[in-house]
């Protein structure tokens, strides 16, 4: 390690672990880990979108979860929630739609109308 | 990237390890291995968080969730509801006046702090050098060996106004100033870390929570006044502080960040760690030299200064772990910034370690300038129960307490002075009305009289002189004349003392004689402690009219001095009564009274003795 650029460098990658708590955070994906929820399979799709981040190495997106939010026929739901932008609200979710979530949405920025159960708060 | 999505922060300050915080992690450990949720989150052993009553405490990130007060038998509900179903745990976090303080950020005690030196302290795990310098750690020493000279370094240093945080509140420039101006082929550094005031804990809580911080502090100073070796100087009561700075080390040297040619430049830095004894005369520069020498840890006069003639004779800077904590702060925010919070003559913030009848115990840093009130009613949260303010100790042994009236006090170097009392290292004792300020200063002085090094006579005598008056006042042997004795000894001894121990100790006498006279003339002339703390100047009695004669009180007396029966009730013989208050503690009924003042058979019994003593000596 010689230089600023070097050190920088360092940072970088170490600003990575440190995400969850608070910093550089584009989208924030939330998803509904109510009874109901996990019943219908939100664990498999917060982990399927863990796991495609992780893949596409998508530093600034968050995934957190939360509890019930109500709508149990349309479960797993799941929010982004977007700086500047209305909440977008995705339900019936499984693991091929996050895929196609992650890509459409999250890379490309083209909400995925299909699966959109509520937009705004 | 992993697949955790939750930050689990644990505190490990010492305070929370104590409280049971390592037995948690384990559990937590155990218990997401029992739901195989172990890859999704990330348990972070981190530095003191501040709120210590609160203990063990915890943050969850992304959410910042606060949980208080976890024991071993809740980990279970947090995983479970809040890791996996994601329904944060409203039972374990803080709540007051029927409110739920679920985020951190949100919870009272954080509201009027602002972080400079503790900006990592419960955010970082201090083990580690990566998440450091993901918040920006060493990028100031980067900038200040690359961009600027050390002329400049001390330049920007003076415009910040930083003032030594170990008490004293020199200026930290003007010290460096000395060593950079002195020509020698050796310097040193030296990050004194020997910080022995009952009930502070500032400096432990900074070395084991942001260890990374002090070095890259203590760095900077070093290539300011152009040395290349640092020590750390830190009591052996503080092993994991000692192991954190200790590994901090190895990793910068592992990185390049310490060593030779650091960033390619032509400073090159090592530092060791000095463990000290724990004599409290060691947190005195000149001593801690000293001791650092091999030396018996005394002190000696100043001039010369350590600056001019320091450690084996070469120019030496000696500052305190949090005056190093600033450093790396001010040269990224800049010195105008850290200028800009607090008041004029004291800039900055300063780190307090809140103790006593206080509802939120803890570690605090506030904006100088910051009143008393504000740091006692609503960083501190006020007084335990029902209990009143009486007064508040800053400064430990050294320094003076200060009393309701100067609740509207800015806490600052000049004003707490010019109150009798001091800045100190900043610990801060809140006591409520039911203890006795002669008691406090006397349990001051002892300390003061122990910790004494004994090689000037001032301080060796003079200091068990005035706990021999202090004794005397608090067994009831008092006399007319006592006080202005205490007084004088005081002021001669702050003058004549060689070192800072021995300047101050008189200070915690003389600031109670300064606002609790009253006390000391009831002690003396009446015989009468108010608040039944010492001994010999309250008394039990029985109550006949509520008694029952039960003989509770009797049988458990351990020096047979109860006597009487179901008819006549009970009575205490007053001369052989030890205070022990077993008595009052078993009466069923509450019939006993715990009064102020020596009971007047005593009083008859004693002048009794003394003449006797006195007819024994006539012969």
């Amino acid at each position: 390690m010689k230089t600023l650029a070097d050190l920088k460098k360092i940072r970088e990658k170490a600003q990575e672990d440190l995400k969850l708590r608070g910093g550089n955070v584009r989208i924030k994906i939330v998803v509904g880990m109510g009874t109901s929820g996990i019943a219908m399979g939100a664990r498999e799709v917060m982990k399927t979108f863990l796991e495609e981040i992780a893949a596409r190495n998508l530093s600034d997106v968050l995934v957190t979860q939360t509890g019930e939010k109500g709508l149990s026929s349309m479960e797993p739901v799941v929010d982004l929630i977007e700086e500047g932008k209305p909440k977008v609200t995705y339900g019936n979710m499984n693991p091929d739609k996050v895929k196609k979530v992650v890509v459409e949405h999250i890379v490309n920025g083209r909400v995925v109308s299909d699966y959109v159960v509520a937009t705004g708060d | 990237m992993s697949l955790k999505h939750i930050d689990l922060l644990i505190c490990c300050g010492s305070g929370c390890i104590s409280a049971g915080a390592l037995k948690i992690k384990e559990r937590f450990h155990e218990v997401l291995k029992e739901h195989s949720a172990t890859n999704e989150v990330n348990i972070i052993e981190t530095g003191c968080m501040g709120p210590c009553d609160y203990g063990p405490v915890m943050v969850v990130y992304p959410e910042g969730i606060f949980y208080k007060k976890v024991t071993p038998d809740d980990v279970e509900e947090i995983v479970t509801e809040h890791f996996i179903k994601g329904r944060p745990v409203t039972r374990l976090m803080l709540q007051e006046d029927d409110k739920t303080f679920s985020a951190q950020k949100d919870v009272p005690f954080y509201q009027k702090q602002i972080k400079v030196a503790l900006e990592n302290c419960g955010y970082i795990n201090p083990e580690s050098l990566e998440e450091y310098i993901a918040t920006g750690g060493y990028e100031a020493l980067g900038k200040v060996l690359i961009e600027m000279k050390p002329q400049d370094v001390i330049n920007e240093i003076k415009a910040s106004g930083l003032r030594g945080r170990g008490g004293g509140g020199f200026p930290t420039h003007i010290k460096w100033q000395m060593v950079h101006d002195k020509k020698d082929d050796e310097k040193y550094v030296i990050c004194n870390g020997d910080e022995g005031d009952p009930g502070a804990f500032m400096d432990r809580s900074i070395l084991e929570g942001d260890p990374h911080r002090i070095l890259e502090g203590m760095m900077i100073a070093a290539y300011a006044m152009g040395a290349s070796m640092g020590f750390f100087y830190i009591r052996a009561e503080y092993p994991l502080a000692i192991k954190r700075i200790k590994t901090a080390i190895s990793q910068a040297k592992e990185l390049g960040l310490m060593g030779d040619n650091i960033f390619d430049t032509d400073f090159c830095f090592d530092a060791e760690v000095r463990t000290g004894a724990g004599a409290f005369v060691c947190g005195e520069e000149t001593a801690l030299i000293h001791s650092i020498e091999g030396e018996r840890g005394n002190p000696t006069p100043k001039p010369p200064y350590p600056a001019v003639k320091g450690l084996w004779g070469k120019p030496t800077v000696v500052n305190n772990v949090e005056t190093f904590g600033n450093i790396p702060t001010i040269f990224l925010k800049g010195a105008k910034w850290f200028a800009s919070m607090g008041t004029e003559k004291s800039p900055g913030t300063k780190v307090f370690a809140l103790t006593g009848d206080i509802r939120n115990t803890g570690l605090v840093e506030v904006p100088m300038g910051t009143t008393l009130r504000e740091l006692i009613f609503d960083v501190g949260g006020g007084m335990i129960g029902d209990h009143k303010f009486k007064a508040v100790q800053l400064g430990g042994p050294s320094g003076g307490c200060l009393t309701v009236e100067h609740l509207d006090t800015g806490v600052d170097y000049e004003s707490l002075k010019e109150r009798g009392s001091m800045m100190g290292s900043g610990g801060v004792i809140v006591m409520n009305e039911e203890k006795c300020m002669v008691n406090v200063a006397r349990f001051f002085m002892e300390f003061c009289v122990e910790e004494s090094c004994g090689k000037c006579s001032p301080c060796r005598i003079g200091l068990k002189q005035m706990l021999t008056v202090l004794d005397r006042i608090t067994n009831g042997h008092g006399r007319e004349g006592d006080i202005e004795e205490l007084q004088r000894l005081g002021e001669s001894i702050s003058k004549l003392s060689l070192c800072g121990l021995g300047q101050t100790a008189p200070n915690p006498v003389l600031s109670t004689i300064r606002y609790f006279r009253d006390e000391y003339e009831a002690h003396i002339r009446d015989r009468s402690c108010a608040t039944k703390v010492c001994n010999d100047l309250m008394h039990y009695d029985i109550d006949k009219d509520r008694c029952i004669g039960c003989s509770l009180c009797a049988r458990n007396c351990p020096v047979d001095c109860i006597s009487g029966s179901r008819e006549e009730k009970y009575t205490i013989h007053q001369v052989d009564c030890i205070k022990c208050g077993n008595c009052f503690d078993v009466c069923p009924v509450k019939a006993i009274d715990k009064l102020p003042g020596m009971h007047p058979d005593v009083v008859a019994h004693r002048s009794e003795l003394s003449k006797a003593v006195n007819q024994y000596e006539d012969l």
